[in-house]
């Protein structure tokens, strides 16, 4: 059994529909989760809720990827990208549905269900967002 | 009280291919071919795409489109002969990325193409014996044919939802009939790659006795005839043997013109029917009525009588892209990205 295996399946509700944490002291939105507010820290303990982002971003810097390693080498080039979440917070993720010369910063990306990897060909698959260009 | 549909959602990836660009490959007239079969081009889903993202980007558009609790749904059934796994089922992770789970029930369905119309009928059951309130009737494939067989000119990829109840119905399902027997006219044997069917065989014998048969057992049981519907759609594993089918039923072109994707985006298999079946929601008015026969290689037909309700104007059916919308989204491919995107070369162990 892949030693991922545990920690992805932790990581489903996340992976899958962007479930993140507020803090219920400041607000703060955080992407992943956390156990503790980074500005309440004590405070914010028993206090943060599971909050679940609305999908829909904008680009803030990317790269094009040429050098892919053996799993992404189907989709090579391909586009990761620094997206700001319309809650605040930043994540990394593949930019899918666009040519990388398309790209733009502050281009508008909404979140979609893509296959992000798998452990071999007998191995489990696993899947969790990917972002295309809004529609 | 009817069980019917109560939001509906599909997806089609974006990629295509058109039947000349795999022709010239194989040393055969790809344009003849397409023309033959009425394909333009067919859909491949990208190497990040399969049933179950394609189920799951379905699901989340058919939930789009109501104010509804996930929560709610009972069942999850889904429709393939191209599960990603053959054990672990597609539905559990559906359900998480809708945030069904965890309490419902969970199936993978298999019946070549009508998988998918299969899931609706269970769906209605459970729905009617009110032993849950809303069900998740899915249909979706990326099939594949053997490389230069003709079932490579045809075989895409696609899939649609439908959340099946009692309530807030959009459009009612008064009478479905399904019409079942043992016709080895296609099949896949466990572990093999590519499907295998009976050449001329999947005609006559296979898909006009089954739909043909089930319509007419649906005209019966519905007490109507052709000139009855506004619209009908069947399966189309191709763009001819449902115009053919449709037309000895007494149907018109016009009343068939909407549901037939098959031309622009190949046979999705079991999201053919489906698919098709959303088109016509796309556009359908309160009090149209809607015939559905589809076809699975096995071989079955499952029919269904549909009436459009006032509820189709409560949806919103502009909250994702249309089918038409979804169509026009496209890439053309060539043979050799479409063969590396199909998994048709062989790699280096990852
Ligand atoms: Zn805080």
């Amino acid at each position: 059994m892949s030693l991922a295996i545990p920690r992805f399946w932790r990581e489903i509700q996340s992976r899958y529909n962007l479930i993140g944490t507020k803090c219920g002291n400041c607000g703060k939105v955080d992407f992943p989760p956390r156990a503790v507010c980074p500005v309440c820290g004590r405070k914010s303990i028993g206090k943060m809720q599971r909050f679940q982002l609305g999908g829909k971003g904008s680009v803030v810097t990317y790269t094009v990827i040429h050098d892919a390693p053996a799993q992404f080498e189907m989709q090579k080039p391909y586009v990761m990208a620094i997206i700001e979440m319309d809650e605040g917070v930043r994540l990394t993720s593949q930019l899918i549905d666009v040519k990388p010369e398309d790209v733009r910063i502050g281009m508008k990306v909404q979140a979609s269900f893509r296959k992000l990897g798998q452990d071999g060909d007998a191995g489990v698959i696993h899947y969790g967002y990917k972002f295309r260009p809004a529609g | 009280m009817k069980s019917g549909i109560v939001s509906y959602g599909a997806y089609i990836p974006r990629y295509r291919i058109r039947p000349k660009d795999i022709g010239v490959v194989w040393g055969a007239d790809g344009e003849a071919m397409g023309r033959g079969l009425n394909i333009r081009a067919k859909s491949v889903p990208g190497p990040d795409e399969d049933v179950i993202t394609i189920s799951v980007e379905a699901a989340r558009a058919c939930m789009a489109k109501v104010d509804l609790d996930p929560t709610e749904i009972g069942a999850i059934y889904v429709g393939s002969e191209s599960h990603p796994y053959a054990v672990k089922p597609t539905a559990t992770i559906v359900a998480e990325a809708i945030s069904s789970a965890p309490v419902l029930t969970a199936a993978d369905f298999e019946f070549a193409c009508k998988a998918g119309t299969a899931a609706i009928q269970t769906t209605m059951g459970l729905t009617l014996s009110k032993m849950m309130k809303y069900g998740l009737a899915i249909g979706s494939d990326t099939s594949q044919g053997a490389p230069g067989d003709a079932l490579e000119y045809s075989a895409s990829a696609g899939g649609a939802a439908f959340l099946i109840g009692v309530d807030h119905v959009a459009a009612e399902i008064a009478h479905t009939v399904s019409f079942t027997t043992d016709t080895p006219d296609f099949w896949r044997r466990e572990g093999q790659r590519y499907p295998s069917h009976g050449g001329r065989f999947t005609g006559e014998p296979a898909y006009f006795k089954h739909v043909l048969n089930c319509a007419q057992l649906l005209f019966k049981r519905a007490g109507t005839t052709a000139e009855d519907y506004d619209h009908a759609v069947f399966h189309q594993p191709n763009g001819k043997f449902p115009v053919r089918a449709a037309k000895q039923l007494g149907f018109k072109e016009g009343q068939i013109d909407t549901g037939l994707c098959v031309r622009e985006i190949g046979n999705t298999y079991s999201g053919a029917i489906m698919v098709g079946l959303c088109a016509i929601l796309d556009e359908a008015d309160p009090g149209d009525r809607i015939f559905a026969v589809g076809y699975g290689s096995g071989a079955g037909s499952d029919g269904f009588d549909l009436t459009v309700t006032e509820e189709i104007r409560k949806i919103r059916r502009d909250a994702t892209p249309s089918i038409k919308e979804m169509i026009a989204d496209s890439v053309f491919l060539d043979y050799a990205t479409y063969a590396k995107y199909r998994g048709k070369i062989l790699m280096r162990e990852a």
